[in-house]
């Protein structure tokens, strides 16, 4: 017990303690402002005229705050445009995933349908699928109900990807869903859809919750199969728009940051807006790299 | 009361998921793999063709490189987040907040955890300006510190495209692990920490032998979802890269999506596709395997 080693291994820690404890926190905030460096720097430059940007670079502070460029670029690419038509797909997709997925866990770990393991199986591999291999046959089959270019088609699509995954997590909570509640229910003569709309759908209301906000912004963030179903300008979602932009002849390096800048904003406002739930989402295994 | 007949009352419930997945997943997919043995141009009817496309791949430098590439981007998504993510989830839980506070902790949690929200895109658009060889802003403070020596044309150069795109996703991946082991760190009894340290257990110690140790579920989580991620990854190498310059930062899904929309070799787009789902859906079943076995054996 009084190991003279360890005596002494705990007796220099104890004496490192105060250096030690700056040094720690010293290294973890130099770890933090490398990670947020490229918010600021874009922050900093899409606000610099090209001239000031010109002759003193990326990383000297703009000499004055001018919103020039970010208004510019807003109305080049009629920005309110696609935020619209991001914001109609994802609260779209996150309403009708999570109705999707609220049925399907109902059927599967409320009902203990037949061959519900078969069933979790298959939208789980739903789940992991790489979108290539569903793209090209969804392109040419909307094409041909001339689906094609519209926002309905990806809310359909992301609907489908979304709630596999929604099923699979919620089945799990609903396996384990007091059953005294519903039999309660039963007695007081409820059929399965009120017991669904009143009983479960309040009482298992956080998960809800956190697949609402994981969906609206996997769906906001999502690029491949918007980039391959929105083609028309009026269409496009803010990903999509920013994304193929890059390269065009007018991107100079203020309009770059600029147009990087008008992507950050929404994205850093639901942070904000759903931190809670996305953290907790996170930590309750509601997780995707 | 009638059971059976309250069962089947629950599949109406389904009818509606399961229509639309047989809609925009299994008919698709259907359909992918029986083009995969077709040439076809993506107009009138495809040909019969049989393994040739697959024959075809087998071939394919850009195949082959696509996958090599994919190696090295679960390094950079899955093994390296994952092991900065344990040395500052733990810091953050073990160290900051106790001694300064949790919200500070909680902060610093926040901050790592940021780039994750933004959209992949975004995150593509913020680092090809950043890495612009004339104008970025990298190369601009290399200068500016007295090392033009090391500026490069990072995602243009093929001998450090692939590195700079790395880089990158380090630092989109890194938040995912930590607001992850932080949250498993909260499961530990500290009681086992403070008998460490009474044993004289150095932080190293604690460390691997009981943080480690107890995170495994967390940590086995953050690899399998990442490491499928980066098997699919496709949003940042179409912004950064277009898996140029050649072939230097080309990855399966990049190089599927040229086949079908550019070349207009469906087929060939078809069996790509279809290696890259085989591969992805193999894995995630011997991934959980592992881990129904990992259960039972604890449990």
């Amino acid at each position: 017990m009084a190991d003279p080693v360890s005596g002494r291994a705990s007796g220099g820690d104890h004496h490192r303690r105060g250096w030690a404890r700056h040094a720690v926190l010293i290294g973890l905030v130099i770890v933090l402002l490398l990670t947020i460096a490229p918010f600021l720097v874009v922050a900093l430059n899409a606000v610099k005229t090209p001239a000031d940007y010109a002759t003193r670079g990326p990383i000297a502070l703009p000499r004055s705050l001018n919103l020039a460029g970010v208004v510019e670029f807003w109305h080049r690419v009629d920005f309110t445009r696609k935020l619209v038509n991001s914001l109609v797909v994802s609260s779209a997709v996150a309403v009708l995933g999570v109705a999707v997925s609220v049925m399907n866990a109902y059927a599967l770990g409320i009902g203990k349908v037949r061959g519900r393991i078969w069933f979790l199986f298959f939208f789980l591999a739903a789940n992991l699928l790489p979108q290539e291999a569903l793209v090209y046959p969804l392109y040419y089959l909307s094409k041909s109900l001339h689906l094609y270019d519209s926002l309905a088609v990806v809310i359909i699509i992301f609907t489908v990807i979304q709630s596999a995954f929604g099923t699979y997590l919620l089945s799990s909570v609903y396996d384990h869903f007091p059953r005294d509640l519903l039999d309660a229910a039963a007695i007081d003569g409820a059929g399965n859809w009120r017991t669904l709309v009143w009983i479960v759908v309040p009482v298992s209301w956080q998960t809800v919750s956190v697949l609402f906000a994981f969906f609206f912004i996997w769906t906001w963030n999502e690029f491949f199969l918007p980039l391959v179903f929105l083609i028309s300008n009026d269409n496009q979602t803010v990903p999509v728009a920013l994304g193929v932009l890059q390269g065009q002849r007018f991107m100079d390096a203020t309009t770059t940051s600029a147009s990087a800048l008008i992507g950050i904003l929404p994205a850093v406002a639901f942070f904000l807006l759903f931190q809670r739930t996305l953290i907790r989402g996170v930590t309750a295994g509601a997780i995707k790299g | 009361m009638a059971r059976g007949l309250g069962r089947s009352g629950y599949l109406v419930f389904l009818i509606p998921g399961l229509v639309l997945s047989i809609a925009v997943v299994v008919v698709p997919l259907a359909m992918t793999i029986g083009v995969s043995f077709t040439r076809w141009q993506g107009v009138g009817m495809p040909s019969w063709i049989g393994l040739t496309n697959y024959i075809r791949l087998a071939h394919d430098p850009s195949f082959w490189a696509s996958f090599r590439h994919i190696a090295l981007l679960v390094v950079a998504m899955a093994i390296i987040p994952t092991l900065v993510g344990l040395v500052l989830a733990t810091l953050l839980f073990d160290y900051v907040a106790v001694a300064f506070s949790s919200r500070t902790a909680s902060v610093f949690r926040s901050g790592f955890y940021l780039p994750q929200v933004l959209p992949v895109a975004i995150a593509g658009i913020v680092w090809g300006w950043i890495l612009h060889p004339s104008y970025g802003a990298l190369n601009s403070l290399l200068q500016a510190v007295g090392l033009p020596s090391l500026t490069r044309n990072w995602l243009g150069d093929p001998d450090y495209a692939l590195y700079s795109v790395m880089a990158v996703l380090v630092w989109v991946q890194i938040g995912y692990p930590v607001v992850v082991f932080m949250a498993g760190l909260q499961r530990i009894d500290p009681e086992v920490y403070e008998a460490a340290e009474i044993d004289g257990a150095t932080w190293r110690q604690r460390f691997t032998n009981i943080t480690v140790h107890l995170l495994k579920p967390e940590i086995y989580v953050v690899l399998v979802t990442t490491t499928i991620a980066a098997l699919k990854i496709f949003g940042q190498i179409f912004v950064l890269t277009r898996g140029g310059p050649g072939d230097a930062t080309l990855v399966p899904s990049y190089f599927a999506y040229k086949n079908f929309f550019e070349k207009a070799n469906v087929g060939y787009g078809s069996a790509i596709s279809t290696v890259l789902t085989a591969i992805i859906l193999g894995l995630s079943f011997v991934f959980l395997r592992l881990q129904a076995r990992g259960e039972r054996s604890n449990g």
